[in-house]
């Protein structure tokens, strides 16, 4: 009997016996990040799912993320098969209104120069000793996207997949607070200032209608590796234009992204465990996420700049900060800078155009390299 | 390819590539604008002429 109670016993604490350092760590990491997601509301949707898939992964003996475990089966069916990233940008399409970008196309070209940031860094990362592949996901952490982060993430280093989908979802979560001081730092208080005027122009239901398959059919034929995520977008877009399918474009809109962000969400926790994230590669990663949307942020403001000269000061160079993908975080952090140095100064509809502009370019400048690494042999 | 090339190519092709194409589709929306634009509602026509 006695023996009994003490295999009983010690069975009940197997788990504490072995409780490793290192999960004791990620475990309070989990935490950290539920804090900031409940406490603070730092992407709350993202980083609570993700928090807690942290915690629960790293508890010992669960099996939850080896053949057959629970988490396992959402991993490898959900985001090695790039199925949840796809859905989500069904998602965002159908939440976003291309409209201000339809006003004012040129706008767009500050969405092309907000993921130059994807680019500097993945050299920099080269540089820093990350191989090829791995640069790539490092920096498309630039693209200030989570969907696609994980997309090509998961694609060329799943074993990365931790730290840059960490690195792109809590940065996005501090744009107000990482860009308003590089905003002030490049550009002078009279270009801050300037008053933008509202376009008079209406955009007609047919061109928002055929925006979403105009841009598919351009885009991937550019860039054909693109199409999942361009696709996927679009289609989203077209569900809320057309105006034929409500019952779709609410779905798009609420149930698909909220049930695929859960299980998104604490896949990607999974991905933190102890063994695999508590590694110097890791900080680095997350590191150099930061370094990638500081030059987006820095990018755009300089191409801001540019239009600003050529459009002889028509065009507030703040918005040139929105034109990465974070949505709408950085047209609001650009209306609000531009509001701090004239109260007649209205950006938002302007800075709504770049960042959705933004989210076209990020999508496209990963198809772009997409398309390029197949053209390499690496696709 | 050697990380030399490697980073170089995907660089200035990725950025380039990015730019030019979203540099090709403001062109794309600029025509379509001006293929579907806006039809004038005829009652406002009609107001607007009356004014004058």
């Amino acid at each position: 009997m006695t023996d009994l109670l003490l295999n009983a016993s010690s069975f009940l604490l197997s788990g504490f016996m072995a409780l490793t350092l290192g999960q004791v760590v990620m475990i309070l990491a989990g935490g950290g990040l539920l804090y900031l997601g409940i406490a603070k509301g730092y992407e709350p949707l993202l980083l609570l799912p993700i928090g807690f898939g942290a915690v629960l992964v790293n508890l010992p003996l669960t099996g939850l993320m080896e053949h057959e475990g629970l988490l396992r089966f959402f991993y490898d069916h959900g985001v090695l098969t790039e199925v949840f990233p796809c859905l989500i940008f069904v998602g965002i399409g159908a939440m976003t209104d291309f409209g201000p970008l339809l006003h004012r196309p040129g706008i767009l070209l500050l969405g092309a120069a907000g993921q130059f940031g994807i680019f500097l860094t993945l050299a920099l990362a080269l540089a820093l000793g990350f191989t090829q592949l791995e640069a790539v996901a490092v920096g498309v952490i630039g693209a200030c996207d989570g969907p696609t982060a994980i997309y090509v993430t998961s694609k060329y280093a799943p074993h990365l997949l931790g730290p840059v989908s960490v690195a792109a979802y809590s940065y996005m979560s501090l744009v107000p607070l990482l860009q308003p001081p590089i905003m002030r730092l490049l550009t002078t208080k009279r270009e801050r200032a300037i008053v933008m005027k509202a376009s008079k122009e209406s955009v007609s239901r047919p061109v928002r209608v055929l925006f979403p398959v105009v841009v598919t059919v351009v885009t991937c034929l550019i860039a054909p590796k693109g199409a999942p995520l361009m696709g996927m977008i679009m289609l989203g877009n077209l569900l809320r234009e057309s105006g034929v399918v409500g019952r779709l474009a609410a779905s798009a809109e609420n149930e698909i992204p909220n049930v695929v962000t859960l299980l998104l969400g604490i896949s990607i926790g999974a991905t933190m465990q102890a063994d695999q994230f508590l590694r110097p590669a890791t900080l680095l990663v997350l590191a150099l996420g930061m370094v990638a949307i500081i030059l987006d942020t820095v990018m755009g403001l300089l191409f801001g700049k540019l239009m600003c000269l050529l459009s002889r000061g028509a065009i507030n160079p703040l918005i040139g900060a929105a034109g990465i993908s974070a949505y709408p975080m950085a047209a609001r952090v650009a209306q609000v800078e531009g509001m701090k140095y004239n109260k007649r100064s209205y950006l938002l509809m302007h800075a709504m155009g770049a960042n959705t502009g933004g989210q076209i370019g990020s999508v496209m400048a990963a198809g772009i390299m997409l398309s390029l690494l197949q053209g390499l042999g690496m696709g | 390819m050697n990380n030399w090339d490697f980073g170089l190519t995907l660089t200035l092709v990725g950025m380039g590539g990015t730019l030019v194409s979203l540099w090709v589709l403001t062109f794309v929306m600029k025509a379509m604008k001006r293929l579907f634009p806006v039809k004038l509602d005829k009652s406002a026509g009609t107001g607007s002429g009356e004014g004058k």
